[in-house]
């Protein structure tokens, strides 16, 4: 129980933190990848402050076998550059740029009540269901 | 390329930035996984007993943020230019893209970055990229100013 309060907690923070930061405007999104236009460069501003408080705490866990509750901390274990890491990113930022959501901000401007994010979250759902889907038959 | 001075809002990006890195942080340390969006989201899609329940419950805290942050000082605007055909064909790439390669902004652009993944450098680095030249290509459209 503590362990999902916990977890809750921390979607909590980083719901905020996307709010804050601004990735949940998709106009400031599409003005940090106008890159070539007139850009916005306050997004490398969240990722350099993400990195530089994940950069020591992921240092430090990696020094642990174990989580806070006693359970092995479970590293990716692929580290493969393939066609399929590179394929499912091209789709992933040709979709990101297209409308200015990425999967954590579009959950949490959809529970803000903005129309377009329930429509990308349903979208997005369903192209995670047909990767599911073609995943089961492989 | 011009610098969008008018938009630029280093201090709250940076002070949101270290809020996301703080809850990745404590995500490895009290759940044990890399906090990546589209694989807790994904995995909800693919249920295994005893393997739902911490998925929901970080996703209610993401649906709980807006309320509590609305509530306190009001939420910030949230402006979609895109077209609803738009963003539901963009809604699906995303979906199939961060499934297809693993991770999206959080879990390969925040997590895999702080722990020096060459993988997650070139996912991050292909999405950006992509993201470049997609908008690139609609403000040739003059879709995007």
């Amino acid at each position: 129980m503590i362990r999902r309060l916990s977890e809750f907690g921390v979607g909590l923070l980083f719901g905020l933190g996307l709010i804050v930061s601004g990735m949940t405007n998709p106009a400031k999104v599409i003005g940090f990848l106008n890159l070539s236009g007139n850009w916005d460069p306050s997004l490398a501003f969240v990722m350099g402050g993400a990195i530089l408080v994940g950069v020591f705490a992921f240092a430090f866990a990696r020094h642990r076998a174990k989580d806070f509750f006693g359970d092995a901390i479970q590293w990716p274990s692929s580290t493969a550059i393939d066609p399929r890491l590179v394929g499912g990113a091209l789709l992933f930022g040709v979709g990101w740029g297209l409308a200015g959501f990425c999967p954590g901000p579009a959950l949490v401007s959809m529970a803000a009540g903005v129309p377009k994010a329930l429509a990308f979250v349903a979208a997005m759902l369903i192209g995670m269901f047909v990767f599911e889907k073609i995943e089961r038959r492989r | 390329m011009t610098i969008d001075w008018a938009s630029f809002t280093p201090w709250t990006a940076l002070a949101g930035g270290l809020m996301l890195g703080l809850a990745s942080a404590l995500f490895i340390l009290i759940n044990g996984r890399i906090l990546g969006i589209s694989g807790i989201v994904g995995g909800l899609l693919r249920p295994r007993a005893g393997d739902t329940s911490w998925r929901l419950s970080f996703v209610l805290g993401l649906f709980v943020a807006p309320l509590l942050y609305g509530v306190s000082t009001g939420l910030p605007q949230a402006r979609v230019e895109a077209s609803w055909v738009t963003v539901i064909l963009a809604g699906v790439l995303v979906g199939l893209g961060t499934r297809i390669g693993s991770g999206c902004t959080s879990g390969h652009g925040v997590c895999g970055l702080s722990r020096l993944s060459p993988r997650s450098l070139i996912a991050t680095l292909t999405f950006m990229g992509a993201g470049f030249v997609t908008v690139y290509v609609l403000r040739q459209l003059g879709v995007v100013s």
